[in-house]
């Protein structure tokens, strides 16, 4: 256990584990080992008992109920847009909507925005290691307005291409969307400069914090972004919580996106008047109760401290990296875990990921093997797919070990 | 071992010599198609004389369970009626739903492939190849996604 403390630098993990009950589970006898929280984290008995407390002493349904259950239910879900809020250095909770996590969030923006003020020949600047989820709605925004499509590149060692990005960063560009860490790659990008380039265009940038925002944390004012996506489900919330920041005025601006209960004012026969932002976007009944838990999710990162959060997974990265290498394997994504964060994709020797995946998982290791939602990142790197680890506060050193472990029993089955 | 019911000896075999894996330039049918999941893909040849299956080869990449399971059924289907062909078709898929357990009279190498219906999500990579063979056949839609005929 001296190596954990030693690499884990600032987490006591044997004691966050203890918050996971899944974590005690077996797969076929053996101590399951979850390297899989890009994919979705797990939660602990914080999150689950906040969700479960909502629904045995709080249910009513928010913003709709006059009477004290309604009240309790939507002061819970309004407290939990504040701890957001508070979470992303956003001074205004109403600047946050809730949505089922980030690909809501993206559709949000690129119809809600793209549909009212993007117009032919405009461009919308993507790059190759978004996840497809940040790429696809753009593509629909495209077709419906004439909006043009451009991606930055991404160099052999996994990091964006910016040697053309004046090039491809223009008055013409309306929106700059891009990943704040690859959920792939891992690659941390440098947004402070791309945000920076974006505005001296005048172009939006909306931020995909998927990834970066459980794992190093985000402030909005501080990065001075447009837009960030985030999801609950990978922080330790529950599935379909989350949400999206977006400046005060782009979200006055906007249209509304899904239409329904809660998001009008007034409602005529043939036209109606919005409610006011964030509301304007939280059409028909919301999570609620999953919403309320994400509240607890951020409660619990918050009392890890996210700064110790990254130390941590700086530390397991750069042992897997270590360990990874030193056993063959071909790691895609960069060398250096200040640019790297807590998720590694490889191949090992020539076992397909998938059959890797199969034989990892007889040993209780669960990893991700496909292409995980980066059609363009393994096209680029000449990959059907990769086997993906990641990595976030419960997980340890020795569960690195456990990984590089089982690789040499993928080993043995296929030579 | 349980691996043992999944990487066979057969199917590694397969994986790693596979069995008719070519273009065939002048084939009548052919098709692709891949797996979203996992971004395996696949081509299937058929030349077709007599209303026979005289040649079938394929192409692609993908994992051992895929890329066997397209080289055992090349073998397979090989100088087979088209009506035969559809029956063996009907039989793997049988297996693989776990509906049937064909026995080795019937599928021959194939039945060694019975062990990935443990494995649910592996189920697709072992249809993937006959998928395309069945569209190729003019059978239309079978159980993957993301179809493009040649």
């Amino acid at each position: 256990m001296a190596v954990t403390q030693e690499r884990s630098a600032g987490l006591d993990v044997a004691r966050i584990r203890e918050d996971f009950p899944i974590l005690s589970r077996t797969i076929g006898g053996k101590p399951l080992v979850y390297l899989d929280s890009t994919n979705t984290a797990q939660r602990p008995r914080q999150v689950i008992d906040a969700e479960r407390e909502f629904y045995e002493q709080h249910n009513a349904n928010a913003h709709r109920a006059i009477y004290f259950l309604g009240e309790e239910a939507t002061d819970l879900y309004e407290g939990a847009r504040a701890k957001t809020a508070r979470f992303l250095g956003a001074p205004d909770p109403s600047t946050i909507v809730f949505t089922r996590g980030t690909t809501e969030s993206v559709n949000l923006v690129a119809h809600a925005w793209g549909r009212k003020f993007l117009k032919e020949g405009d461009e919308i600047l993507l790059t190759e290691m978004e996840h497809h989820s940040d790429i696809v709605p753009w593509q629909f925004a495209a077709r419906d307005t004439g909006a043009v499509l451009r991606y930055l590149g991404l160099t052999d060692d996994g990091l964006l291409d910016l040697s053309n990005l004046e090039a491809l960063l223009t008055e013409r560009t309306k929106i700059l969307c891009v990943t704040g860490m690859s959920n792939s790659l891992g690659t941390i990008t440098p947004l402070p400069r791309l945000i920076e380039a974006a505005h001296a265009v005048g172009a939006l940038v909306l931020v995909d914090g998927a990834q970066l925002v459980p794992h190093r944390g985000a402030n909005v004012v501080e990065l001075d972004c447009d837009f960030l996506a985030f999801s609950g489900h990978k922080m330790l919330g529950p599935t379909a919580s989350g949400g999206l920041f977006a400046k005060r005025e782009l979200l006055e601006a906007m249209d509304p996106f899904l239409g329904g209960g809660e998001m009008i004012n007034e409602v005529f026969h043939d036209h109606s008047t919005f409610n006011e932002v964030p509301w304007k976007f939280e059409a028909g009944t919301m999570n609620v109760a999953q919403e309320v838990a994400f509240g607890a999710a951020i409660d619990y990162l918050e009392a890890l401290g996210m700064d110790r959060v990254r130390e941590h997974e700086e530390a397991i990265t750069a042992y897997a990296l270590e360990r990874l290498s030193e056993v063959g394997a071909r790691i895609f994504g960069p060398t250096d875990v200040a640019v790297h964060g807590g998720v590694v994709s490889f191949w090992y020797r020539d076992v397909h990921p998938h059959d890797l995946a199969t034989i990892l998982n007889e040993e209780g290791v669960a990893i991700r093997a496909g292409h995980h939602c980066n059609q363009l990142v393994m096209r680029r790197y000449g990959v059907p797919a990769t086997a993906r680890a990641s990595f976030y506060v419960y997980n340890t050193v020795q569960e690195v070990d456990a990984l590089v472990e089982a690789l040499g029993k993928a080993e043995s089955v296929f030579t | 071992m349980p691996l043992d019911d999944i990487y066979k000896e057969v199917i590694l075999d397969h994986y790693k010599k596979p069995r008719n894996k070519r273009e065939m330039p002048g084939a009548e049918r052919s098709c692709s198609r891949n797996n979203p999941l996992c971004g395996d893909e696949i081509t299937v040849f058929v030349h077709e004389e007599d209303g026979r299956l005289a040649d079938v080869s394929f192409t692609g990449q993908g994992c051992s369970i895929s890329q066997s399971s397209a080289s055992m059924m090349t073998e397979a289907v090989g100088g087979k009626s088209i009506k035969e062909a559809r029956e063996l078709i009907r039989q793997f898929r049988g297996m693989m739903a776990g509906e049937a357990d064909p026995g080795e009279d019937e599928l021959g190498d194939l039945v060694a492939l019975k062990g990935v219906v443990r494995y649910p999500i592996r189920i697709k990579c072992a249809v993937l190849a006959w998928d395309v063979l069945q569209e190729a056949l003019g059978d239309g839609e079978g159980f993957a996604s993301g179809t493009s005929a040649h």
